[in-house]
C-alpha cells in the first residue's frame, strides 16, 4: 500500500482540470490511499473543497500561511515537505503546470528524494510504482525505477492517463497552519497576456491549430485563429514560424517550444521537421494540411490533405461551422 | 563579484534517437553535441551582466562525461572567463547534478548571481534550477523572460501559462533560470574561440564533492521508441469536398469534435 499525496491547483474558486485529471486516476489506483493537499493564504480554501470533499479520499488538508497568498516556489515547497514528513506520504503527484514544474524539484532536494517530470504513464497497484515519461520532447519513452527515492515525486502530463469519475466517498478535511515564517520568493504581480486571459494554454489544451512559415505573415494566422475559435482550439506554431517572427515562443510546438498531447492536432502549412514531430506526436489525432505530398507530417498523420492552406482552413472552418451549429 | 552559469550538452535537435543495447540508454554514436539551446540564453544573461558590472567574473559549469568540455569552451568563447567539469556519468540524475553543481559552487563561490537555462532538452526533467537553489538554500525564478539588476536585487517575470507573466522581486544571491527570448545570445568570434581555448576548465569529481554515484535517486529501467503510427489516410476532393469529408470523419470516426 502507497500513501500518496496529490497536489491540487485552484484558478479562482475552481480546482484545476489538470488536478482532478490526476486525482481522478489516483482513486482508481488499487492499493493507494489517497489525500489532497490545497495551499493558500488562511481563510481561503474551504470553498475549493466542494468539487472533492464527497471522493474518495483519505482527507484533504488546507495548508495555509499569510506568506502563501500568491505562490511561492520556496515556501509551497517546504509547506509539501512538511506535509508529507507529518504524515508519512510515499509519493507526491500533480499536474505539469508552471507551479508544479517550478517548486516539485525543491521539494525532491528537501525529502532526498528523486523526481520524475511529465509522466505520460502513471500508476500504484498494490507497492509498485509504475511510471514513463517523454525524453528528448518524445522521440523516445523511459520507465522509471523509484526503488531508491523514498518518496516517489511525479508530475503527470494533462490529458495524459484521462479524466475518471471521482470515486465516491466523504473525505475528511484538515486544516494545517505551515508555519513558514517568511519566504524567500513570492508572486508579486500578475500579469495576464493582452487578449490571451482566456486562452487555454497549449500544454492544456485538448484541441490544437498549428501553423507553419508557409502561413508567410503573422496578420494570416487569423485563418488559423478563425478555425480555433470555431472548434475551441489554442493556436500554436512551428519553430519556423516563430523564428520568423510570425508569432510569439509561447505558442511554438516542438522540442524547444512546448510538448503537447491534445486530441487533436492539426497541422497547417508545418512540413513536419524532427523537431516539431517531437512536441506533438502524442496528439490522439493529428491532421495535416500541406501542399507538399512528401511532406514528412503525413507520415505522423492520421488523416491529410493535399491542399493549399488558404483554402483549406477556411473551407475547414465552414464545414465545422456547419457540422457543430 | 562572482557569477555562475550551469549549462548541459545535449543532442541537437535534428537528433534521431536511437535505444542503447542495454534498453534502457541512448545510443549516443554519431550524435552531434551542441550546448543547450536555453543555456545560451542564461550564458548570453551572464555575459551582459558582467558587462555592466566590471567587478564580475563568470565561471561556467557543467556535469558529465569528458564531452562536455566542448560545451564548456563555447561558453567560454562567448564570454565566460573560466570554467569547471564535474566529471559525472552519462544517465546521473537531477538530484545528484543539482547536489553536485550547488557543492562546486559553494567551493568556489560566493556566488551573486546563478543562471541557467529553464530546462535541458535531452531528459526535459527541468529539475536543475530549482533543486540547486534548494541546495543551495537561495531564491531562484524558472523561465524567466527579462530580469532588472538593482543593488542586491533582481526584478525580473516568468512566464507560466497562457503566456502571462508572473513578477518576482529577488534578493541576490539567486538563481535564474532562462527562457527562450530573454535575450538573443551571441556568436563567438574566431578570436575568442582561439582565446577560449587557452582559458582554465577545472576538474572535479564527485566524490570531490562528498557525492556518491550510489546517491542517485530515480533511474531508467527501459526505454522505448514511441510507436510509429498507422497510414495516413489521405482526402482527396476539391476543397469542399475534403473539408466536408474531413470534418465528418473527426466528428463521426474519430469523435474529437
Amino acid at each position: 500500500m502507497k500513501k500518496v499525496l496529490v497536489f491540487c491547483e485552484y484558478t479562482a474558486d475552481k480546482i484545476k482540470k489538470g488536478s482532478l485529471e490526476v486525482l481522478s486516476n489516483a482513486l482508481h489506483w488499487d492499493g493507494a490511499e489517497v489525500s489532497v493537499a490545497i495551499l493558500g493564504a488562511p481563510g481561503k480554501l474551504a470553498s475549493l473543497t466542494n468539487e472533492i470533499k464527497n471522493t474518495s479520499a483519505k482527507n484533504i488538508f488546507l495548508v495555509s500561511d499569510e506568506s502563501l497568498s500568491t505562490y511561492s516556489p520556496d515556501g509551497y515547497a517546504k509547506a509539501i515537505a512538511n506535509l508529507v514528513k507529518e504524515n508519512g506520504f510515499q509519493s507526491i503527484l500533480g499536474t505539469v503546470s508552471s507551479q508544479s514544474k517550478d517548486f516539485f524539484p525543491r521539494v525532491a532536494i528537501r525529502l532526498e528524494s528523486g523526481m520524475a517530470s511529465d509522466c505520460t504513464e502513471f500508476s500504484v497497484s498494490g507497492d509498485t510504482i509504475k511510471a514513463t515519461r517523454p525524453m528528448y520532447a518524445g522521440k523516445c519513452y523511459a520507465e522509471i525505477d523509484f526503488s531508491k527515492s523514498p518518496v516517489a515525486i511525479a508530475t503527470i502530463r494533462p490529458n495524459a492517463l484521462g479524466n475518471k469519475e471521482l470515486k465516491s466517498g466523504s473525505a475528511e478535511v484538515k486544516e494545517v497552519s505551515a508555519n513558514l515564517g517568511g519566504v524567500k520568493a513570492k508572486v508579486l504581480e500578475l500579469v495576464a497576456k493582452s487578449g490571451g486571459a482566456d486562452k487555454v494554454d497549449l500544454t492544456e489544451a485538448d484541441k490544437i491549430v498549428s501553423g507553419g512559415r508557409s502561413l508567410k505573415n503573422s496578420e494570416n494566422f487569423k485563418i488559423l485563429e478563425d478555425l480555433a475559435s470555431v472548434i475551441g482550439a489554442t493556436v500554436g506554431a512551428s519553430r519556423a514560424a516563430v523564428d520568423a517572427g510570425y508569432r510569439p515562443h509561447t505558442d511554438q510546438v516542438g522540442q524547444t517550444g512546448k510538448t503537447v498531447s491534445p486530441s487533436l492536432y492539426m497541422a497547417f502549412g508545418i512540413s513536419g521537421a524532427i523537431q516539431h514531430l517531437a512536441g506533438m506526436r502524442t496528439s490522439k489525432v493529428i491532421v495535416a494540411v500541406n501542399t507538399d505530398a512528401a511532406a514528412p507530417i503525413f507520415q505522423k498523420a492520421d488523416y491529410g490533405v493535399v491542399a493549399d492552406l488558404f483554402e483549406m482552413a477556411p473551407a475547414l472552418t465552414e464545414a465545422f461551422k456547419k457540422a457543430l451549429h | 563579484m562572482k557569477i555562475f552559469v550551469c549549462v548541459k550538452q545535449v543532442p541537437d535537435t535534428e537528433t534521431k534517437i536511437k535505444i542503447a543495447s542495454d534498453g534502457k540508454s541512448i545510443d549516443t554514436s554519431g550524435v552531434k553535441w551542441i550546448l543547450c539551446p536555453y543555456d545560451e540564453f542564461a550564458v548570453e544573461e551572464a555575459i551582459r551582466f558582467k558587462e555592466k558590472n566590471s567587478s564580475a567574473t563568470i565561471t561556467v559549469l557543467s556535469a558529465g562525461p569528458d564531452r562536455v568540455v566542448d560545451s564548456l569552451r563555447t561558453a567560454l568563447a562567448m564570454g565566460c572567463d573560466d570554467a569547471i567539469h564535474i566529471q559525472s556519468t552519462e544517465n546521473a540524475d537531477s538530484f545528484i547534478t543539482a547536489r553536485a553543481l550547488a557543492k562546486a559552487i559553494e567551493k568556489e563561490g560566493p556566488a551573486y548571481l546563478v543562471f541557467t537555462g529553464k530546462q535541458a532538452i535531452d531528459d526535459d526533467a527541468a529539475q536543475v534550477h530549482q533543486a540547486l537553489a534548494e541546495s543551495l538554500d537561495l531564491a531562484a525564478a524558472t523561465v524567466v523572460l527579462n530580469a532588472e539588476y538593482g543593488d542586491g536585487v533582481v526584478r525580473l517575470s516568468r512566464e507560466i501559462e497562457g503566456g502571462a507573466l508572473e513578477k518576482y522581486e529577488l534578493k541576490t544571491p539567486c538563481v535564474i533560470a532562462a527562457q527562450k527570448g530573454m535575450n538573443e545570445p551571441r556568436y563567438a568570434s574566431l578570436p575568442n574561440i582561439m582565446k577560449a581555448k587557452k582559458k582554465e576548465v577545472k576538474k572535479m569529481n564527485l566524490s570531490d564533492l562528498g557525492i556518491q554515484e550510489t546517491d542517485q535517486k530515480i533511474s531508467y529501467s527501459k526505454m522505448t521508441l514511441p510507436p510509429e503510427r498507422g497510414e495516413c489516410k489521405m482526402i482527396s476532393g476539391d476543397v469542399t469536398t475534403a473539408a466536408t469529408e474531413l470534418v465528418r470523419i473527426l466528428k463521426d470516426e474519430a469523435k474529437v469534435i
